[in-house]
């Protein structure tokens, strides 16, 4: 029944690890410059609060898929931003990693800005009256509350990133959705059977994500 | 914390002074980068005018390839909108059931589809088409981007459905009972119009999601739609790339900030109106879970409730 499994000429396992390390980088990623940006969109500062604002509104509003085949053929084909790779295939996964970072950072931003929305104002009033600064307000006492109350919100953005990495077949990387697409075209006999097995990678990618998540968000919650 | 100012204090000279320091860094930062992309544009010949002109000068860029790739993607999207509504109230519904024989099946069959990747579906729904009917190949990609986000939507608008029909008052249910209504005329009379008008807000938001993923069919599936014409565009207009790009990515920004306004003056109508119960479904940030915020947590629906976010409001991203 599963012979059309040929794990010799399908590299199955390794589409899915090049998935799930798209998935870690740009998770990475997008947190840190996610957290950079809520933190430009509250800063006393007015150009970096419309910085922030255009960028997220703009990057929202865009297609996951123009931002990566613009990666691809803008920056790399016409203006030979190469991010340091080295083949084409490394190329390809680097901009592909710029392009989820540079979309998903917009979710995480707004994930956070609604935690530190969640965060008593008593509390920033209390390290302001301490003589904090700014910096100091957000970084020590109310990003630290924010980022434990916006854990299942971010476990959403997780999910949705695990399975944005499949855009990243519209360039070319060689990662699960891209294998699918060849395995269904030269196995046509047995689509359904090729279907359930990516379907199946995917449930166990984000299923146990999810509840993991969600379990850490129930632990660390601040109890008020 | 609706107001961020409570983060710092009134600036003073000196922070005042500080903050104009930073507005400059900040700048310059912007400028070097703007720079290093102009310049690299400029490299390659990517600023000359004949590239970005025939937007302006040349109707034909617009009436041959921009506008019929537009009006694929809208023709898509409210395919795909008007097919998973049914659906996905259906599902949602079922999901509410009393009989367990229906509630875990469709359960599963939401969580199913909420667990794969859009592209996924569409692909297989492709090759599915091509294999087991007799569906024109012209035609083909149309239906499987249709199908795809028909599965993968109905799926997102049964959650939200259950979620507008779980925030009523458990005294709509009750009445509707004590007046002597069947499950059925309950649910079709008295929970569905109320729930609709909280669902509003995020059936709308879902929509932009519909039409960032019609783009997914443009790149892999040869469906005409507006970023497919990219590449028809630089064949014929000189290798205009970033131009192409430029231009493809307003238009679709602009349709979906139209979008999203439209979905949180919505959202705003939900909230103030007092016919309703002031709850209101909106899709958590960054995925497709829908998130109710009742009157208790969020700006309160009644009359008495003054404007603003509230603590613990659980509906304050919009739209993925």
């Amino acid at each position: 029944m599963f012979d059309f499994l040929d794990l010799e000429r399908y590299d199955l396992l390794g589409a899915f690890w090049v998935t799930v390390q798209l998935a870690v980088y740009s998770a990475v990623g997008s947190l840190i410059w996610g957290t950079v940006l809520a933190g430009m969109r509250v800063s006393p500062v007015p150009l970096m609060r419309g910085f922030g604002t255009a960028y997220v509104n703009i990057m929202r509003n865009t297609p996951l898929t123009v931002v990566l085949v613009a990666a691809s053929l803008g920056l790399y084909q016409t203006l030979s931003v190469t991010l340091g790779g080295e083949d084409s295939d490394q190329i390809g996964f680097r901009l592909a990693v710029l392009g989820l970072v540079a979309y998903t950072a917009t979710f995480v931003c707004e994930a956070l800005r609604s935690g530190i929305n969640t965060v008593p104002v008593g509390q920033a009033e209390a390290a302001r009256a301490l003589g904090l600064s700014f910096t100091q307000v957000l970084t020590l006492i109310v990003l630290p509350q924010a980022f434990r109350s916006v854990v299942a919100p971010l476990a959403n953005v997780l999910i949705a990133l695990t399975k944005n990495t499949t855009v990243a077949a519209t360039i070319g990387v060689s990662e699960a959705a891209l294998l699918m697409k060849e395995m269904i075209e030269n196995e046509s006999d047995v689509i359904f059977l090729v279907f359930s097995v990516f379907a199946f990678g995917f449930v166990v990618l984000t299923l146990p994500t999810g509840l993991l998540l969600g379990w850490v968000s129930k632990r660390v919650a601040v109890k008020r | 914390m609706s107001d961020l100012s409570v983060l710092y204090d009134v600036p003073g000279p000196r922070a005042r002074r500080r903050n104009w320091l930073y507005t400059v860094l900040f700048l310059v930062v912007l400028g070097l980068v703007s720079w290093w992309v102009l310049d690299t544009m400029a490299d390659k010949n990517q600023l000359a005018g004949e590239k970005w002109l025939p937007f302006v000068e040349d109707s034909r860029v617009w009436t041959t390839f921009l506008l019929p790739g537009l009006l694929n993607t809208l023709k898509a999207a409210a395919l795909a909108i008007v097919i998973a509504l049914p659906f996905g109230a259906l599902l949602g519904i079922g999901r509410l059931s009393d009989h367990r024989w229906i509630s875990v099946p469709v359960g599963a069959v939401v969580e199913f589809f909420r667990a794969i990747p859009v592209l996924l579906l569409m692909l297989f729904a492709n090759e599915a088409y091509a294999q087991l009917t007799d569906v024109e190949s012209e035609i083909r990609p149309l239906y499987a981007v249709v199908t795809g986000l028909v599965l993968y939507n109905a799926s997102v608008i049964a959650e939200v459905v259950r979620a507008g029909i779980l925030s009523l008052p458990h005294g709509q249910t009750d009445a509707a009972k004590a007046i002597g209504m069947r499950k059925g005329q309950t649910m079709s009379y008295v929970l569905l119009p109320q729930a609709v008008t909280a669902m509003l807000p995020a059936l709308v938001s879902q929509l932009v999601v519909i039409v960032k993923d019609t783009a997914l069919g443009g790149a892999l599936l040869g469906f005409a739609e507006l970023l497919s014409r990219v590449r028809s565009i630089t064949a014929n207009y000189g290798a205009n790339t970033i131009a192409a790009f430029t231009v493809v990515a307003l238009l679709f920004i602009l349709l979906n900030f139209l979008l999203t306004t439209f979905a949180s003056w919505l959202e705003g109508r939900a909230r103030r109106s007092r016919r309703g119960s002031g709850a209101v479904v909106t899709e958590d940030i960054g995925s497709d879970v829908a998130v109710v915020s009742a009157p208790g947590d969020g700006p309160a629906g009644g009359p008495g409730g003054g404007p603003g976010d509230g603590p613990g409001d659980g509906g304050v991203g919009k739209t993925h």
